[in-house]
């Protein structure tokens, strides 16, 4: 036999006794735990993966942070020549160029949030196939990035408040709730729509239509007021109505405390949170494989 | 199927807690065709769902894992198949099986990148996984702002790769590009850039898959000292390479896997014999699908070749084989090659039957020997093997190649892990001049 002296020490290396914390790879079944412990210890690649976002679309556009300013905005022009001069569309006796912007700010945060989540699995393919990190991090850090550009937008918002003339109240505070709100609702279905994706790629061609869909079924153009009372409560199970009614109230002063449409909002957006989180969980087991 | 686990046989309980990495029964399949129909299509679905909604609105919801049920679909392959070993804490496993053999699937198991279907396997640690270089660099970025988004992405603290950036940049030897965008980086650079984070991983398990198979030689050698770093700090090291002479360096024992089955596990130079003399009777099968002339019973200083004595790498050896010979052959010519473990041929000798004063070769047995004069090897696994090329009566052309026999040199000859050779040398240092103050 031979007699390379590798062959037969057994080299028994010293335990270590604090590192025995066991991991077990086994198939899951059905739904699965969130995790959100695990999610937590990787708080610094979520950290870096939205750094890398925002770093990375300022350097590949050309205008950069303009970008930011210059879709709300033109949207805001059209929107006011249509709708505002055009088919006079009351705007709760606000200025109708800063009623639509002060919807379109949070509304643009949420539709690209929304759309980039949707499709952010499938673009970060080359990570899921070969390292493993908690999935959950990817369309978190999409969604997290697009606050960068809202930032943006809404320094505008304020110069345009400046511009009218319009004094911001003591319930400009609650502001960062709806934006919570906002980013919930893209976070939830962003989940729902990017699991979703990677196993039906007809996804990424709805994505447009539903946001389209939503930008309508949003009162971004027009007033919630249009709708009579128990509809216009019940338009609250559309969460993006609460961002918007929100928003305005906030910041324009309209003039109904718009609470219990806030309510139905945030549970409804909970929910889609919560289901959507479920749901990609469920998925997860699959993306490395179909991706 | 072969299977030699020596961690196995004491109570098994008693064991646990020196285990890194326990793999029991693990299997993973996929189903068949899923490379063209990565995702299926709504319309699919919208359809199955008009057919039977429950079904598949169920379907739907479930992840890509279809257990249960559905678990006996036909149509599934299996990459895996009830893989079972162990690996001890400080190890290092070299995984070795020609491709498709699941080695990939198995390291894709364990680093958590995807499930198993069967089975489970424990991990004991801190895994760090290294499918890849460079996973999630962005061309767009800087040197620096890759490193620490490689580094995050891998698994590093901010505090840990603040501590080794300067080391990073020196070893990828990048120190006056580092804020330059990598997209302007040479590949060499942005290999060694890529490699140099990855390098200074610290895990207490780390599953390393091909990453040595990148740059130039030079850079490899580079890479290899820092793997050799790795398994010698005591920590866990599975390994899956194509390169032998790496796996022999860095890795003590081996996990040789067939046809998604562990068909050896044990010392590595084992592990890479069975190996080489799986791919060769692959390939000795595909030369020898004609039947006829052929070679056998190949030996070494007169042994038989199935395990090969050591030899010593500055005594001369011979090598012996018989040929069966089924027609007659001009021209024959006879060529007797080895390779060192990493596939370099050191001995290319071809000669022919005029020099071996054979008239002609009629059919019969014959005894082919070569005798080697001390080679001064250094210690290492290196191949041989016979070549004989002729032609038949009617003109064609044939080639018959010998098995690969493995010679397993030790001694105590150093070559510094640089060298192949280290004949005796005769130094010699003469002063010709005294220095004139």
């Amino acid at each position: 036999m031979a007699t390379i002296s590798k062959f037969n020490i057994p080299e028994p290396t010293p335990d270590t006794p604090e590192a025995t914390r066991t991991l077990r790879i086994a198939p899951s079944e059905g739904w699965v735990a969130l995790r959100l412990a695990e999610l937590w210890d990787y708080r610094e690649l979520l950290f870096f993966l939205v750094w890398r976002d925002i770093k990375v679309r300022y350097k590949q556009t050309a205008l950069g942070a303009a970008w930011a300013v210059i879709q709300p905005f033109f949207t805001m022009i059209v929107f006011s020549l249509f709708f505002g001069r055009l088919a006079k569309v009351p705007s709760d006796n606000i200025p109708y160029p800063i009623f639509s912007y002060a919807a379109l700010v949070p509304w643009m945060f949420f539709a690209n949030g929304l759309s980039e989540a949707s499709n952010s699995l499938v673009s970060s393919s080359n990570l899921i196939k070969k390292i493993y990190f908690p999935r959950l991090a990817i369309p978190i850090a999409t969604v997290l990035a697009g606050v960068v550009d809202f930032v943006i937008a809404f320094v505008v918002l304020l110069v345009m408040m400046l511009y009218y003339g319009i004094v911001p109240t003591v319930n400009t505070l609650w502001l960062p709730l709806f934006l919570l709100l906002a980013l919930t609702t893209a976070l939830g279905t962003g989940l729902w729509l990017s699991a979703m994706n990677v196993k039906f790629r007809d996804v990424r061609y709805v994505v447009p239509f539903i946001v389209q869909f939503w930008l309508f079924a949003t009162p971004i153009a027009y007033p919630s007021s249009l709708l009579p009372e128990p509809w216009r409560t019940l338009y609250g199970l559309n969460p993006m109505v609460g961002v918007v009614e929100g928003f305005r109230w906030a910041l324009l002063g309209t003039a109904t405390a718009p609470g219990l449409i806030i309510a139905l909002s945030a549970s409804m957006s909970v929910v889609i949170l919560i289901s959507g989180a479920f749901y990609f969980r469920r998925m997860e087991k699959m993306f490395a494989d179909r991706v | 199927m072969r299977r030699q686990t020596f961690a196995r046989e004491p109570e098994e309980t008693a064991l646990r807690n020196d285990l890194a990495i326990q793999v029991e029964g693990l299997g993973k399949s996929y189903r068949i065709g899923a490379k063209q129909e990565a995702y299926g299509t709504l319309r699919d679905s919208l359809a199955e769902m008009a057919a039977a909604p429950w079904r598949a609105l169920r379907s739907t919801l479930r992840g890509g894992n279809r257990r249960g049920g559905a678990a006996s679909r036909t149509n599934d392959i299996w990459a895996l198949k009830d893989v079972t070993f162990e690996v001890k804490r400080g190890e290092a496993v070299g995984i070795i099986g020609r491709n498709g053999a699941g080695k990939s699937t198995l390291l894709k198991i364990l680093s958590r990148i995807t499930e198993p279907t069967t089975g489970y396997a424990d991990i004991n640690g801190r895994v760090g996984s290294l499918l890849e270089v460079g996973t999630g660099f962005h061309p767009e970025l800087t040197g620096r702002e890759n490193i620490f988004l490689n580094g995050a992405i891998l698994g590093m603290k901010r505090g840990e790769i603040i501590k080794k950036f300067d080391e990073m940049v020196a070893f990828a030897e990048v120190e006056k590009f580092i804020d330059t965008p990598v997209k302007h980086y040479s590949s060499g650079m942005y290999l060694r850039l890529a490699f140099s984070v990855a390098a200074h991983l610290e895990p207490e398990i780390l599953l390393v898959d091909e990453v040595l198979a990148v740059g130039d030689m030079a850079f490899q050698k580079k890479c290899l000292g820092k793997m050799e770093d790795v398994a010698t700090e005591g920590r866990t090291v599975l390994f899956v390479s194509h390169n032998l002479g790496a796996i022999k360096e860095l890795c003590r024992t081996s996990v040789l896997l067939r046809d998604g089955l562990v068909s050896f596990q044990g010392p590595v130079v084992e592990g890479i014999v069975l190996y080489s003399r799986e791919t060769m009777q692959a390939e000795a099968d595909d030369a020898h699908a004609r039947r006829g002339t052929r070679w056998t019973d190949l030996k070494v200083n007169n042994a038989g070749a199935a395990f090969a004595p050591a030899l010593n790498g500055v005594e001369p050896f011979t090598i012996g084989a018989r040929l069966e010979v089924h027609e007659p052959l001009l021209d024959a010519r006879f060529k007797c090659r080895m390779d060192d473990a990493s596939g370099h041929t050191l001995i290319y000798h071809v000669t022919n039957q005029k020099e071996l004063d054979a008239p002609e070769i009629t059919p019969g047995v014959y005894r082919v020997g070569v005798g080697f004069p001390p080679l001064w090897l250094v210690p290492g696994v290196y191949t041989l093997y016979f070549q004989l090329t002729a032609r038949t009566s009617d003109g064609e052309e044939k080639r018959y190649m010998s098995e690969r026999v493995m010679l397993n040199v030790t001694g105590k000859l150093d070559g510094q892990g640089r060298a192949v050779l280290s004949p005796p040398l005769d130094w010699s240092l003469v002063r010709e001049k005294a220095a004139s103050a």
